[in-house]
Parts: C-alpha cells; structure tokens; sequence
C-alpha cells in the first residue's frame, strides 16, 4: 500500500479508518483525571465488567462477517435467555447447576428464533440492520404476553416469589440471588486487592477460540464470502441463504448464553425492558472498538468494551466535579449510545465512498479540478 | 489433430428472445490445444453463443435453444453454470467475479477448498470441516505457475493491480483437473499494453497443455497474434471461419463491421469547416462506471452535427456525461470561449446546453407525471419558463396554460403518438418517449445539444422519425448538435463528422463517407496514436 500511496495519505488513512476509538480514546484521556477515581477503583470495575459484556457483544460478529451489519435481532437470544432463566428461578435450581439448565432450556428456544429471524433477514437483503431491529420490537411484544399472560396460566408458575399478586403473570424485578454471581465466583482469585471471575473469563477465551477456529472452517470461510459478495459466492455454488440463516441462528444463541451471563453478574431479572437495551448497548460497544457493519475483529470487542465502560464510569463523576451534577454523566449514557450507533453509520457510508474515490483514482486525469 | 474429432462441436445452433432471433444456424468446432478467436460487433450474438455454451440461466428461462452441443463427441445439454463446470468448460468473464477481501489462494479455490475432518464434523456435518490452507496454497502456486506469472497467492485481491486479478481468475479456472474448454471474454479490456502481452503468453502456454480456448476480444491484433482460427459472427450469423495465416487486419474488420452501406442514406454536410468553433474540449477525462473517459479532446464547429461512436464500454457515452456534470471528471469544456464548470449539472444547463440522455428512464423522463410537465421542466427549473410572478414576484406561479400549448405544438412537430398532453409519460411506446425527450430539450432552446443514443431500444420506424426530427431540428434553428451512438450507420447517415473513441480516447475523426473498414480500424484500436492524420481526413 505505501508503494502506491504517499505517507500523508496512508497516516490521514489510518484516522479516517480509526476515527471512532480515537475520539474516544481522547476524551477518556481527558475525563479519568477530572473524575478522581483512583486506578485500582478503575480496574476494578472494569473487571467486573467486561466479564459481564464480552460475551453479549462477541455475538454480534459472525453476522458481520456474513454481511448482514449489525443484528439488532440478538434481543431475540437475550428474551429466550431471559424466560429460560425464569423457568429455572421456579423450579428452584440453583447456582451454576442453575445457569447451565437455564442454558440448555434457552438453546432450543433461541435456535428456533434464529432460524425465524434468518428467513425474515433473507427477504430483506441490504436492509438487515432495520429489519432485525424492527423484529426485535414485534418478538418483544410476544415475549411480553408469555411473561404477563401465560406464565402462570398456561405455563405453570409455582414459586410464588415470581408471580404477580392477581396470580397469573410474571413480577417486574426478580431477584436472581440464588445464581448471583455464581459463576464470577466458582474460581475465586484475588491479586493485589482485584478480585478475578475466572471461569466466566475462561468462558469467554473459549468463545474467542472457538471464533477463531470458527474462521478456519468450511463454513466460516464460507460465510465471509458470502458477507463480501453474495453474488460472486452463489456463482461458486455456495448456498448463500443456508449460510446467512447460520451465522444468525449462531449470533441469536451465543447472544442468548451472553444475556445469561449478563444476568447472573448483575443479580437481578428486569423482567419487562431488561433486554430492550441489551442490543443497542453491545452495538455501540463494538462500533467504539473500531468495528463497521462490514468488519468486526475480536480486538474490536474488547477494546470496544473497554472504552465504553470506562467512559460510563468516569464521565458521571468528571461531570459532577466539572458542572456539579452527576446526572450529565448518566445523560451521556443513553446519549453516546445511540450517538456512537448514528455516527458510525454515517461515518461508514462516508468512507466508504472515500474508499471507491481512492480506488478509482487510477481511472482519473492527472489535473485535478 | 486432422482427423481426430473435434472437443467441441455446436451444430446448428439458433436462438430467440422473444421472436427476436440473435442467432441464426451458428456451428463451430473446436480441437484440443487449438485457439479460436470470435469477433463481432457488440450485439452479434457472441455472448448469447457463450451463454448457450455455458448453461447460463438467461438461456433456460427464454425458452433454450436449437442445434446441439457435443463435447467428445457426447451430445450434452447444460441446464446451470455448474453442470458446465463439471464437464469441463470454465469462463473468465468481463467483469471479475473474485471476492475483494479474500488472497489469491481463497479465490482460487473457492467452494473447491481442501478439507480435513476434525471431531465437531462427525455431530455438525461436514460444513464444519477445516481448510487445509498449506495444502490450498500449493494448489494455487501450482496453478499460478502454469500461467507463467508471478503472483503471490497471500496477497489480497482487493490490493492487487487490475492484471493480476485477471491472471487470478485464469488460474481459479485452470486449477481444475478437468478443464478442457476455456472461454475467455474480453479479458484484455482491463489490462495495459504489457500485461495484456503476458496473458497472451500464458493462454498460448495454456494451449500447449491441451487446454482448447475460445478468445472474444475487439482487439483484432491480439486475434491474429495467438489464434489458430478465427469466426466471424455478424446479425447472428457466422458470415466467415478463416485460418488465421490467410487474413489480415483489415479483411476481418471490414468482414466485422461491413454491412453494405446504401450511400444514398448518408447525408451531404451541410455545414461549413470555416465556421466557429462552439465547443472545445481539451485533455476532458470522466469517471463513469462502465465507460471511463481518460484522455478526449475535440472541437465542434457551429451549426453540425457531430458524431461520436465506438464499441460498448470504450468511453463514448462519459463524455456528453461528463460535460453535462453528470460523473466526475476533469479537463477543460469551453463553450463559446467561456469554460464550463465541470462537475455542476445546474452550470452546465446555465450554459444552455441541453442533454437527452441515454437513460431515459431514470434520467430522461419523469416516468409517472403527464407530457405536458415532462417536456416543460427543465426549461421551468433553469430558465424560468412558463412561470408568472404573484404578488410582485414574491411566489412563482406555474403557467399551466403555456405549457400546454408548448406541449401540444411539440406533439404535433415531432408527431407524438398521445391521447393528449395529460397522459403519464411511461404509458408512451419508447420511440414516443425519445421523442417527449427530445421535445424536453428543445424546449430550454439550447444553443448546443447532446444526444446519447437516440435510438436504443426502439424500433426500425420510429428510429427513422427521431433522427429525422433531429436532422431538421438542426437546420431550421442552426443548432449544433454532439451525437452519441453505438450504430454506425445511425451516425453515418446523419453526422457531419464522426470521431470514434477506443479505450477512452479519441482513435480518429472521420468523414461519414469515410469506408466501413476505416471505421471498423478505428474500433478496434489499430490505428492509435495517428489521430493527426487521420482528422486531416474530414
């Protein structure tokens, strides 16, 4: 590439195709002093919680690998996530024999939303991103009127705990106390004063790895090829629709074990809007971690994590210390969210058209107007 | 290879779209090891042969084809792509079709990689199995290397210059064992003088392995330099097979092009080599997709119609694009001694150029509003026309009276076939609607008009109608007019003067009476670098 492009244009390059962990970069820099936390504080947190997100945000990338952008629809795993871990709250299952039924109780149920979910992405091609999220909306209605109306009536509910008072439907907040963190604890480690949740760490690198090996087979090889040109790979012979529904089906149930984990670190169920942001959340982490809709690498994850945690946890307390109310900092929450999802599709299409001026430049005259 | 039997054999082959017949009794054989060049103007049917050949899907779904296709001698009738695949014929078509993101090796080999089983593929099926990279790159090094060429098979299609993609997909073709029939179309298009050398290299390296090649390019030299035979299709049919060492440049071109032309037709010029000059274009280049301007320039003096052909893809069409602001693009347009900024559709309008464009449903036309607005929008958005001021100019208010009346005087001039002014312009036939588009650009009274392809996709009669109106719409008001078409004869028949663009430049400019092989010269790209002499010409 430095052959053919000058220094200027392979620096001003890089930016351009790094523009958003930068900005972002630049701004914790500038906020970590203002908030006074102190750096054990900090890592600390940031333990914790990237333990807690990874996984949720690690299914978003076999669909943009297979070119299908960003799937909104892995709100459908976290919802089938979500009753799974309902249904074993009332059989009374508990600990981590508890997280690996609820586990196994949503796989099913997440595969068949998967599938779901790929056909419906199938007939809206170059349009998955809006689809899958206005899918998340209608799936979200039928995850409400099992949990409200069902649960209880058609399906047998016995702990009381669980219930609404009038019988039938399930409570707004549960207490997940018997799971709490019983994952994070099954191989207590302690350095320097920072407590480790190895296992769901160690869960976590086997997802990385089986990623990794994921890419190397006939069928992830198969799948990045189909997310660069459809055309090309149904050419071949590669069964381009088969493949998309896959790597949605694969996305829609890691997302789901990922809201799990999720769930048993926080320790608590919101049972009616717990999953509405779940999405939107992950998406913006991987975005801040440099990723597009076309391209998302596992680094991209953590490092997308990790600034974005960071940025909730010291952006609160800069804004207090800086204008004297903590609640700029819990505004920038939702805020950068939803700015950091627009700003990265914009910045997308825009470089994208960079990247064909550049291409083509070749094709042009040598006196630039 | 006398008397042995042909590898290919098609026999009689003719085939129609929609009782338009493209091909007439076409037969070819073809032996191992042997080249066979195929020429034709575009639209001579060579793709729809290929498409036969191939089992493309177009095919299939318009009703198939009839004469018969052998392979060693077994009949064979191919339903998909893929049955042709396994009996041993591959394409390397036009366009690429590589995958940007992926190397050499993956490109190669795609759908065709070397698999291992592991433990997960006896639970998940055999999708599951993993790539055997080692073992792929050797393959494609392997094949690489039969090409003569040297490319690393790491590297990224994405980051590789345009050569080196089409050796790519030679070798995703050859890399099968059992290749036996390779058809490559136009694959030089793309390349510079010196890579286009080297494939050439490689297809006679190819050849020698047994390999046997059907070559379709425009450029004749490349022909004669590595085929053994040469066919020459014209209107669907076979009008000469000819063994390469027994004709020349000029025969095939002339056989190519030469339709015989009825003299009578070509109009006597009226204009005058002493009159001013209009438009001057200099070092003009413009970026449109599929037809890339590099390097034009041309004078177009007042009051002619001035012609520009060529073959599909070489750049004709960029230029009134280009001018028009339409596609990027750079150089300099002077307009009556002013330049013209480029890049700005509003500027160039301003200018008062007008131009009807060759996409007239996308660019030409507003397809669902009546005539009567169709013909009467550009002259209201740039001009102002057809507007009276309310309230001492503070809102424009659309005449809806004059319009009409423009309408219904253009209707009548250019015989609109119509139910009236307020009929939506897609319920015209097409030669109707290049009318209405016509009538659209005379309506801004242009002092100069771009045409593109006036008569794409309508039929014998209304072609004659358009071009007449064109014709009269030029000597009644003097207008010069830039004329863009694929069919020679078109532009024969009403141009003064005619330039032929080849590879995004200008080849030549000639005279209409100029003769058909001069032109056919020109298309194909032999006369380069002699414009000088051949502009004394006209």
């Amino acid at each position: 590439m430095t052959r053919r492009y000058g220094l200027k244009d392979v620096i001003s390059h890089f930016f351009i195709n790094n523009a958003v962990p930068i900005i972002f970069i630049v701004f914790i820099a500038f906020a970590i002093p203002i908030s006074g936390f102190s750096g054990p504080y900090l890592t600390q947190q940031l333990v914790i919680r990237v333990s807690r997100d990874s996984f949720l945000v690690l299914s978003l990338v076999l669909p943009i690998m297979a070119g299908m952008g960003i799937n909104f629809g892995m709100v459908l795993g976290a919802m089938s996530g979500q009753i799974a871990i309902i249904l074993v709250l009332n059989w009374g299952v508990q600990g981590v024999g508890g997280l690996f039924l609820a586990m196994a109780v949503a796989t099913p149920m997440a595969v068949l939303l998967g599938w779901f979910s790929g056909l419906i992405l199938n007939k809206a091609k170059g349009r998955e991103m809006v689809t899958s999220m206005m899918l998340g909306f209608f799936i979200s209605g039928i995850y409400q009127l099992i949990v409200l109306y069902f649960m209880g009536k058609l399906i047998p509910i016995h702990n009381p705990v669980l219930v609404l008072s009038r019988g039938y439907g399930i409570r707004n907040a549960l207490s997940l106390l018997t799971m709490r963190m019983s994952l994070d604890n099954l191989i207590p480690l302690k350095i320097a004063g920072i407590s480790i949740p190895v296992a769901t760490y160690v869960i976590i690198g086997l997802l990385c790895l089986f990623i990794w090996w994921f890419g190397k087979t006939k069928l992830g090889h198969d799948m990045r090829a189909v997310g660069q040109d459809m055309g090309v790979s149904e050419d071949s012979g590669i069964k381009v629709e088969r493949t998309r529904i896959l790597a949605i089906i694969l996305s829609t149930v890691l997302a789901c074990y990922g809201q799990i984990i999720y769930l048993q670190n926080i320790g608590t169920l919101n049972t009616y809007n717990g999953a509405d942001q779940t999405a939107t959340f992950a998406a913006a982490a991987l975005l801040i971690g440099g990723a597009s809709v076309v391209k998302a690498s596992i680094p991209n994850v953590f490092i997308g994590v990790v600034l974005f945690h960071l940025m909730f946890l010291v952006s609160p307390m800069a804004g207090k210390n800086l204008m004297g109310s903590a609640m700029i900092g819990e505004y920038f929450r939702v805020f950068v969210s939803y700015g950091v999802i627009a700003l990265a599709l914009a910045l997308y299409a825009w470089k994208r058209l960079k990247e064909r001026e550049r291409a083509r430049r070749s094709l042009r005259g040598t006196k630039e107007s | 290879m006398t008397q042995q039997q042909p590898l290919l054999k098609m026999q009689g082959i003719t085939k129609e779209y929609f009782g338009n017949r493209v091909l007439t009794d076409v037969s070819l054989d073809l032996n191992r090891g042997e080249v066979l060049g195929l020429v034709g103007e575009n639209g001579a049917g060579k793709s729809t042969l290929m498409n036969i050949l191939f089992g493309m899907s177009v095919i299939v779904q318009t009703g198939g084809y009839a004469g018969k296709v052998f392979i060693d001698g077994k009949e064979v009738s191919f339903q998909n792509p893929f049955d042709a695949l396994k009996a041993g014929i591959g394409m390397v078509h036009q366009e690429f079709s590589l995958i940007p993101g992926f190397t050499a090796t993956e490109n190669i080999l795609l759908n065709g990689e070397i698999l291992h089983d592991n433990i997960v593929t006896k639970l998940f099926g055999p999708r599951l199995k993993t790539l055997d990279l080692p073992e792929m790159r050797a393959i494609a090094e392997k094949s690489i290397e039969l090409l003569g060429v040297e490319i690393s098979p790491d590297t990224l299609v994405a980051e590789m210059p345009v050569g080196h993609r089409q050796f790519t997909e030679l070798a995703r073709e050859i890399h099968r064992p059992e290749m036996k029939v390779l058809v490559l179309d136009e694959p030089t298009a793309v390349l510079t003088e010196s890579e286009a050398e080297v494939l050439l290299t490689s297809l006679r390296r190819l050849a020698a392995t047994g390999i046997a090649i059907i070559f379709i390019t425009h450029r004749l030299q490349e022909i004669l330099d590595i085929c053994d035979r040469i066919v020459i299709l014209r209107d669907g049919q076979v009008v000469k097979e000819i063994a390469t060492h027994d004709t020349d440049i000029g025969q095939v071109a002339e056989l190519m092009v030469g339709r015989s032309v009825d003299t009578k037709a070509i109009a006597t010029a009226t204009y005058d080599t002493q009159q001013e000059t209009v438009l001057a274009v200099e070092h003009l280049w413009v970026d449109m997709p599929g037809e890339t301007v590099r390097d034009v320039s041309f004078e177009v003096h007042k009051g002619e119609i001035f012609g520009i052909g060529g073959l599909a893809g070489q750049g004709k069409l960029g230029i009134p694009n280009g001018i028009m602001g339409l596609c990027p693009a750079g150089g300099t347009v002077i307009l009556h001694g002013k330049p013209i900024h480029l890049e700005d559709p509003a500027a160039a309008l301003a200018a008062s150029m007008a131009f009807v464009s060759e996409d007239r449903r996308g660019v030409g036309l507003l397809m669902e509003e009546p005539l009567d607005w169709n013909i009467a929008f550009t002259a209201m958005q740039v001009q102002n026309k057809f507007l009276r001021p309310l309230l001492g100019g503070l809102i424009k208010w659309r005449d809806d009276r004059a319009i009409r009346k423009v309408t219904r005087e253009y209707i009548e001039a250019l015989e609109i076939k119509c139910t009236g002014v307020e009929q939506p312009a897609q319920e015209l036939s097409g030669g109707n609607q290049q009318k209405v588009c016509l009538a659209k650009a005379f309506g801004v009274e242009p002092n100069l008009l771009f045409v593109s392809e006036p008569t794409r996709g309508i039929d014998v009669g209304a072609k004659a109608l358009v071009l007449k109106a064109l014709r009269r719409y030029n000597s009644e008001n003097g207008t010069t007019i830039v004329m863009v078409s694929s069919e020679l004869e078109e532009l024969r028949s009403i141009c003064d003067r005619i330039a032929i663009i080849d590879e995004g430049r200008v080849a030549g400019i000639l005279s209409p009476a100029a003769t058909a092989k001069e032109f056919g010269m020109l298309m194909i790209g032999k006369l380069k670098n002699t414009d000088d002499k051949v502009v004394s010409h006209a």
